[in-house]
Parts: structure tokens; C-alpha cells; sequence
């Protein structure tokens, strides 16, 4: 057999999923829409953004909703140097766990930073909105230093 | 409900994986025949089947495969079914016919299109033929055939489907 030459191609394979949210997420996105960020009351006060459906002691529904500031600490964080296409920014950035002013559980969303020496542990942000919000997780673009 | 009020309730949420594909050796050989407007297989040499397209090996004895088998361009319905719901980004419109075919001279099925057919009356053991694409439009791809169309010959009894040899079913 005489040797084929080397075929190449790009090739896509996707599916369009749509989720639902649920009472509880649909809740929070639909507060995002608005601009505004909540979380929930657990069983045992304290409160996690983004919220629950269910109480991770007890297991018991929850339905307390609170509103958290747009402002909060930087818990942990990892500076991503080189940002690949699924990524919220196409510069440096970081990946942080950001607990909210109110909250007690942080959550993770992106820094935008110039450097990663700018970014510590401890460090104060601030939510920078998109420009049109549309009940999504990125209506949050990013968090910047205050 | 006013926009402002409307409460989420879903999300979009596509996953797009995306490859680059090398075909490799056996697959490359036989898009580069296809491409030459013949379909060509590859024979086991322990069990003889003939595999189309070929994958450089077989299967069922885990032997390397490399005899290269001239396959017809006739074959026979082996399964099929009546596609009613439709895809998204298929750019083929429902109802449409996808079917398991075996190539004359071929043991094994591929899948294609068929078409200029009543899709009610297809059925296994049917007869077809390769509407290829005017050869100027040739590529290393399946889709040099464009459908599959039913001929004038005797159905094959299911017994022999995979069994005809590459001179063809006088039935």
C-alpha cells in the first residue's frame, strides 16, 4: 500500500444545552439582571452567595434571601497568565474566591488586575457591571481592586 | 410581565468541544480514493471481512489490515431509520432516510443518506445505487456521494446481506 498523504481538518463537535435554573439560582440571575447580588440564610445563619436550594447541614429547604454588598475580600486567588478562549477576559487576569460584604461563604468570579503583583489575599473589590445585563453569572464582567 | 420583572428561569449553556482530526493512515487512503470516485475497503486477512471505511485493522482478530479491496458503489439496506425530528445546525430538513448500507464486495455497514425514495417504502434488504456529486465538486469526503437512490434489483434476503460479492446481486 502506497503511503496516503496526511489529511487534517478542524472539527466541532457542540451541543446547545439549555438549563434550568430552578427557584433558587433563577432567583439570583434574575437579581443580577436587576444589579443587585443575593445569597441565603442557612440553618445556621449564615448566609452563602450564591444561594442554595437546600441547607448543606441540615438538608432542609431554604427560602431566606439576602441582599449582599458589591464590595467584598479576596479569600484566595490564582493569576491566570495566559487567558484561553473560554475565558471571561482576554488579559491576564485572576480567578478569586471573593467573599462579599454580608456573606459568609466567598464565591469565585474574576479579578481584573494590571499585574498579579496588584492582587493579594485580603485585598478589597468591587463588582464592575456589564453593560446590559441579562440574568447570566458575566452580568458581573469582573471584580476590580478598590 | 414587563421586561424588567421577568424572572429567569433557564440559561443557555453550550459545550463546543473542537479538534483538530488527523484521519490517519487507513482512513486518509480511503478519502483519497473517494476523492478519485471509488469506495475502497480493506480485508482482514484472518476472518477475510472486508471493512469499509477501512480503520486499519480488524476488530474482531485484532490483525492489522492492508489488502485493499475495490468496493461497488451498489449496495444493500441492512437497517435504517426515518429521521422526524430535527437537528440543530443539520442543515438537512426532516423527514429524511439515514440508513446502514453494505457496499458490494463489503461485509461490513457505513452510514448515508438515502434519497429520491419513498422513505415509507424503504426497507431492509432493498437494493441502492451512489448519486455521486459532478466530479468537479470531489473532496476527500463522504459527501462526494450525495444520497443513495433505490435501484431495479431483487431484495436480498436478510441471511445474505453482507454476503454479496463485488460483481454484484443477480438475486
Amino acid at each position: 500500500m502506497s503511503q496516503p498523504e496526511i489529511l487534517n481538518q478542524a472539527f466541532e463537535l457542540a451541543y446547545t444545552y439549555t438549563r434550568s435554573t430552578g427557584p433558587v439560582i433563577g432567583r439570583f440571575l434574575t437579581e443580577l439582571k436587576k444589579r443587585n447580588i443575593v445569597g441565603i440564610k442557612a440553618s445556621d445563619g449564615r448566609v452563602i452567595v450564591p444561594p442554595m436550594e437546600y441547607d448543606p447541614d441540615t438538608a432542609q429547604e431554604l427560602s431566606e434571601f439576602v441582599e449582599v454588598g458589591q464590595e467584598g475580600e479576596i479569600v484566595s486567588f490564582a493569576w491566570v497568565k495566559e487567558p484561553r478562549e473560554a475565558h471571561p477576559s482576554d488579559k491576564p487576569f485572576a480567578w478569586a474566591l471573593i467573599r462579599l460584604d454580608g456573606a459568609d461563604v466567598p464565591m469565585v468570579h474574576c479579578v481584573a488586575a494590571g499585574s498579579e503583583e496588584q492582587v493579594s489575599t485580603g485585598a478589597r473589590v468591587k463588582a464592575v457591571w456589564a453593560e446590559e445585563t441579562i440574568g447570566f453569572i458575566t452580568d458581573i464582567r469582573c471584580f476590580e481592586l478598590v | 410581565m414587563s421586561e424588567e420583572n421577568e424572572v429567569i428561569t433557564g440559561i443557555d449553556a453550550p459545550v463546543a468541544l473542537k479538534y483538530n482530526f488527523t484521519a490517519g493512515a487507513a482512513a486518509a487512503r480511503f478519502l483519497t480514493q473517494v476523492k478519485k470516485g471509488v469506495l475502497t475497503g480493506q480485508r482482514c486477512p484472518k476472518c477475510s471481512q472486508v471493512y469499509v471505511p477501512p480503520r486499519g485493522s480488524c476488530a474482531a482478530c485484532g490483525v492489522p489490515t492492508e489488502e485493499e479491496v475495490e468496493l461497488s458503489d451498489k449496495a444493500t439496506v441492512q437497517s435504517f431509520t426515518i429521521v422526524s425530528i430535527p437537528i440543530p445546525n443539520n442543515p438537512i430538513q426532516p423527514p429524511y432516510v439515514i440508513a446502514n448500507l453494505v457496499a458490494d464486495g463489503a461485509n461490513i455497514s457505513f452510514i448515508h443518506l438515502m434519497s429520491e425514495c419513498v422513505n415509507e417504502e424503504v426497507h431492509i434488504g432493498q437494493r441502492v445505487q451512489a448519486q455521486w456529486k459532478p466530479q468537479e465538486e470531489w473532496d476527500y469526503a463522504m459527501d462526494n456521494i450525495r444520497y443513495f437512490t433505490p435501484i431495479d434489483e431483487p431484495d436480498v434476503p436478510v441471511e445474505k446481506i453482507g454476503h454479496v460479492p463485488v460483481s454484484g446481486w443477480e438475486g
